[in-house]
């Protein structure tokens, strides 16, 4: 025991002293991943999950060709090369599940760092159990503000969030006020009732006016209701210009229904990523998808301008059959960061990894993100992320703001559902 | 806020309604033939909408055309689980009824995730879709045919109850089980009818649904919950009870989130189950 004990200490001092690891060989190094994988949001999860695996393949058994870092394969090269093991949760969309995984993840499986989980209200939790184990966290892609502003040591988020994302979308419209030469009179905020649509809420009430709009009405709704008249109906009573709305998958789709149904057409539709950028919106929704704006952090469209977004998009798509989109490209890009910070920290004390997470300083050129790097700030907060803007045309997302990464023009306004192209 | 968006919304709340109606009258059905709560109600109609899509989507049939099939598949599932499965726990203590019967609607979840992924599909054009105008009101032509649909279907159920041999054997099964019995009435046979029809009730429900809602493993959860409480509101047993209070929960759902706020909708529903559990706790047109 006294052994073990000074063989530990002796560790800590040299990976802290010297930033070389005494640690025994490491064939595999456990990483637990806490994702909705059955309930509602069970179809992200599995698209995720997919990104996750493909990460953990690329590090462990190599690419050949692709100009990214552990491309090489062999494990992580700090570590002694040793293997991603991912263990998966599933916390089905459920904040206590999600903690109680977490805490089963840290307990029984001994792992040595988190990633998760999608939903914001689930990373909080599943987070704070992190942090009272001081585990490191690392979370990809929720993006509640909230979540960074606890003041946590073990926390890291690498995907922008809502501030910069919804502070993106105003930036937007004062822009296309300018380049269009038009005027959005009104808007309404239209968003779920949870965690982040209730974040997001707050955070277009106070912007609005900061940017010189009207606020015309602001309403939340339950995400999983049968129905969405007397929502859809009160919008239209307001009848603004701009809908800006948060919406999970099935919500998003009743949503665009409901407006068809009673025949809503704003002129904009200016959506906060989730549902509306999940692969199946535009499959399930058909034409009815067409002309949404949603944010996002990334766009298929990005490949043209980078190859590396490219080919890494070609390993996703001959695993998942689908291409990547801004939820699962971010969920890997978190992993890849993590593997990043393991390598660095030569050891799977959580105290090195923390510290090494602390320390990350990846340039854009090693990210198939369209962002300007990754380095953390005291909130554990990424801050060089940024957000871009995409409109469903002929069934495909296209990069439409920043305008000098536009793939094209923003369609505008939306035509009236009446007005529209039927199909043949 | 003018008449007209008042009268489209009504009218929106009438045709919900009558789908919550007909998901809540295969529910009573089951508890008042024979005291069990089907916690698995709302996967009988996930099964309806996914037999609905996979024929439309594998043989390009309509989901009104594979109506009948439809139903007619549920009625035999629901048949089939009786006798399968329900049958073993009749006179098991309540707990081990509620148990199964929500470790089925786990199940079904389940393997309709398994064998169907959790993906959400839609039936994109089913021979139903557009719009009527009726006085002003734009009513979705699909809503307005899975609400006529779900009126003919509960009708056809309550003429069922009240005017065939069967029927009344089915009612006085659920009367008084054992004096049923004495007058020669096979009661498992009526277990097995009751949960055939009370799963074709949802089978109808899912395939009329299908033509406009998205479909999903977990679809049944959003509708069972208002099912329940319409249950409850009608009167525990009663397919007319469920009906007039299926309609009213669309309404009162509806309505009160348009005038009072959508973040009510529910509350709003719930207290008015609350108020006639208070005031008339056999529910509306429950017997006491």
């Amino acid at each position: 025991m006294r052994r073990t004990l000074l063989r530990g200490a002796a560790a800590l001092m040299l990976s802290a002293g010297l930033g070389a690891a005494a640690q025994a060989q490491t064939a595999e190094v456990k990483i637990g991943v806490i994702y909705p994988l059955t309930g509602a949001a069970a179809s992200t999860g599995a698209e995720l999950r997919q990104a996750l695996e493909l990460a953990a393949d690329i590090v462990n058994n190599g690419a050949k060709g692709l100009d990214m870092p552990f491309a090489a394969g062999g494990g992580i090269p700090g570590l002694k090369g040793a293997k991603i093991k991912l263990v998966f949760a599933d916390h089905q969309g459920n904040p206590q599940v999600g903690a109680t995984e977490a805490e089963r993840l840290i307990t029984q499986d001994k792992v040595v760092a988190l990633v998760g989980a999608y939903n914001s209200n689930v990373t909080a939790t599943a987070s704070q159990v992190a942090e009272r184990y001081q585990i490191p966290f690392l979370n990809p892609e929720s993006s509640s503000a909230s979540l960074t502003a606890r003041g946590f040591k073990w926390f890291f988020r690498t995907t922008p969030h809502d501030d910069l994302f919804v502070h993106n979308a105003f930036e937007f419209m004062k822009e296309l006020q300018a380049k269009k030469g038009i005027k959005i009179a009104a808007l309404a905020s239209f968003n779920e009732n949870t965690l982040w649509g209730n974040e997001t809420t707050k955070l277009q009430a106070k912007l609005a006016p900061e940017f010189g709009y009207t606020l015309a009405k602001q309403l939340t709704y339950p995400a999983k209701s049968t129905q969405l008249t007397s929502e859809v109906q009160t919008l239209k009573a307001a009848a603004p210009t701009v809908v800006l709305q948060s919406s999970y998958l099935g919500d998003a789709i009743l949503a665009m229904k409901s407006y068809k149904e009673l025949g809503f057409s704003p002129d904009m539709i200016l959506a906060n990523n989730a549902g509306f950028t999940d692969s199946e919106f535009i499959r399930t929704l058909g034409r009815d998808a067409e002309y949404v704006i949603t944010r996002e952090v990334w766009a298929l469209d990005l490949a043209t301008r980078n190859a590396l977004i490219r080919d890494v998009n070609t390993l996703f798509r001959s695993r998942a059959k689908v291409d990547f989109t801004g939820n699962s490209s971010r969920t890997f890009t978190g992993l890849m960061v993590l593997a990043d910070a393991l390598d660095r920290a030569k050891s799977t004390e959580p105290e090195a990894i923390r510290r090494a997470l602390v320390a990350t300083n990846i340039g854009a050129e090693k990210l198939i993100m369209p962002w300007k790097g990754v380095q953390f700030d005291a909130s554990g907060q990424n801050t060089l992320g940024r957000g871009i803007l995409v409109q469903i045309v002929d069934g495909k997302y296209h990069t439409v703001w920043p305008f000098n990464m536009a793939a094209q023009d923003v369609v505008w306004p939306m035509p009236a559902w009446d007005k529209r192209k039927q199909l043949p | 806020m003018t008449s007209a968006i008042l009268l489209q919304t009504l009218a929106s709340g009438v045709l919900i309604g009558l789908i919550y109606a007909l998901v809540a009258v295969g529910l009573t059905l089951i508890f008042g033939v024979m005291d069990i709560v089907n916690f698995a109600h709302g996967e009988f109609l996930m099964l309806g909408m996914y037999g609905a899509f996979w024929m439309y989507a594998l043989f390009a049939l309509d989901p009104l055309w594979t109506l009948p099939i439809t139903t007619l598949g549920l009625f035999v599932f629901g048949a089939a689980l009786y006798r399968g499965v329900i049958q073993r726990i009749i006179g098991a203590p309540m707990l081990s009824q509620v148990f199964t019967t929500f470790g089925l609607m786990i199940l079904l979840r389940g393997v309709a995730q398994f064998l169907w992924k959790p993906d959400f599909r839609m039936i994109d054009h089913s021979s139903v879709s557009g719009h009527v105008l009726l006085g002003g009101v734009q009513l979705g032509l699909p809503q307005v045919v899975a609400g006529a649909g779900a009126v003919l279907t509960t009708a056809a159920v309550w003429l069922f109850l009240t005017r065939t041999q069967a029927g009344a054997a089915l009612e006085a099964t659920a009367a008084d089980r054992e004096a049923a019995q004495l007058m020669g009435i096979d009661s498992q046979r009526m277990f097995t009818l009751a949960w055939g029809l009370g799963a074709a009730c949802a089978g109808v429900a899912g395939a009329l649904l299908a033509t406009f809602f998205p479909i999903f493993p977990e679809v049944g959860a959003n509708f069972v919950l208002i099912a329940f409480v319409v249950v409850n509101l009608g009167g525990f047993g009663s397919v007319a009870g469920a009906f007039w209070a299926g309609i009213l929960v669309g309404v009162v759902e509806v309505m009160g989130g348009l005038l009072l706020g959508p973040q009510f909708k529910t509350a709003l529903v719930l207290a008015l189950f609350l108020a006639v559990l208070v005031w008339r706790p056999q529910g509306l047109l429950g017997k006491a």
